[in-house]
Formats: structure tokens, C-alpha cells, sequence
């Protein structure tokens, strides 16, 4: 979750919620969350798990581009 | 009864002895939402009590329409942490157990001004031009 929000302060495109997913089950569900952590991007594209710093931001990126591959 | 055990509370003093700029605390809440917006209150006033560089604001989730749509929040109950810059940090649900501790960092991040990433990340992140919603789904345990 830290990383999420290193990522907001440090870009002004960024903003990162952490939720808490027992009090919104809906949302959860809406995003399919059995497991957490789950990082759910721009409502579309989904990150199981914690993973290092480079990794987590590689996953961003590569969601955002517009010809990159959607993970799912 | 305190929801923030003595032991913990002299631990989060300690910490927040670090902290450099004031941090504040913007809550939403809403009337309806007794039972977890009663417990992310208090232990949001709790937190305040354990260094002075540290405030709250609360607004109505119902009511304070202009403080929601200014901060994009659309449930509760919901905590942004912002210095004189809101960097789009938020916390929805009560910040318990994990995200307790996930708080606790965001504040003193803020407070310092510096997100503690390395260069290469900073780097990285300054070619992003689009708008990037991270929404981190988390348990208390």
C-alpha cells in the first residue's frame, strides 16, 4: 500500500486510495477481491499482491500505455 | 474507552518526533455511518493528541458538497493526508490494524515532504502525463 501512495506524492497524475475492503463489499466485489493486497488501476486493469518498488511501478506503466499489454 | 492501546500511543509519539511540517487530516463522515465512522473518528482524534504538528478537519459526507467534490471523495468514511499540497493520498474505511500503520507512514512522508522513492522511480514516474487511480484494496489483518 506505501508504494501507492510514494506514487501520488511524488506525481501529480497519481492518486491512490487505499481501501478497506471489509466495510465496502460491494466495491471489493465489483473488483473481484479474494485477496488482498489487490491494486485495481483506473478501474481496469488489476496487481495481485505486494511486490518491490521497480516491479509495482513497471506494472503501472505498462497498464497506462496505450499499446501496452492490459494485465488481467 | 481508548481505542489506541498506551503502549502503542507512546510508540506513534516517538515516531512522530520525525515529523517536520504540520499534517492535516481531512475526514468525511456521515450520520448514518454510526458504526465505522464513529471508530475512524476517534481514532483519528487519538492520533491528533500525539503530536501537535498534526490536525483534523471533519466534513458531513451529506452536507459539505463542496469539500467532497474538492476532494473526490465518494464514500466514507474517508481521510485524505495533505500538507499545503493535497497529493491525492486517501484512506477509505476505518484506518485500522494495517492501514493503521499504512497512515502512519503516509504521515510522515507528508510531513517531510519526500516520498522516500529512489531516483529511478522519480524518474520513471515524471513520464506519466495521464490521470493514474491506484485503489489498494487491504484487510485489517
Amino acid at each position: 500500500m506505501r508504494l501507492a501512495h510514494q506514487f501520488a506524492m511524488e506525481s501529480d497524475y497519481i492518486r491512490a486510495d487505499c481501501v478497506e475492503a471489509t466495510e465496502f463489499p460491494e466495491l471489493a466485489g465489483k473488483y473481484s477481491v479474494y485477496a488482498v493486497p489487490r491494486t485495481v488501476i483506473n478501474e481496469s486493469a488489476f496487481i495481485e499482491g505486494s511486490m518491490p518498488e521497480d516491479f509495482f511501478l513497471e506494472s503501472i506503466l505498462k497498464t497506462i500505455e496505450p499499446t501496452g499489454e492490459v494485465e488481467k | 474507552m481508548p481505542l489506541i492501546r498506551d503502549e502503542d500511543i507512546a510508540e506513534i509519539r516517538e515516531r512522530f518526533k520525525q515529523l517536520v511540517n504540520p499534517v492535516k487530516l481531512v475526514h468525511f463522515t456521515q450520520e448514518l455511518d454510526l458504526e465505522h465512522g464513529r471508530v475512524a473518528r476517534q481514532l483519528l482524534e487519538e492520533l491528533v493528541g500525539t503530536s501537535d504538528k498534526i490536525s483534523v478537519e471533519v466534513f458531513n459526507f451529506l452536507i459539505d458538497k463542496e469539500k467532497v467534490a474538492e476532494y473526490g471523495v465518494d464514500k466514507v468514511p474517508a481521510t485524505v493526508v495533505r500538507n499545503g499540497k493535497d497529493y491525492g493520498i486517501r484512506f477509505y474505511g476505518v484506518p485500522a490494524g494495517y492501514e493503521f500503520s499504512n497512515l502512519l507512514d503516509a504521515i510522515l512522508s507528508v510531513s517531510a515532504g519526500d516520498s522516500g522513492l529512489g531516483e529511478a522511480s522519480k524518474e520513471k514516474l515524471k513520464a506519466i502525463t495521464q490521470p493514474v487511480h491506484l485503489e489498494v484494496f487491504v484487510t485489517p489483518t
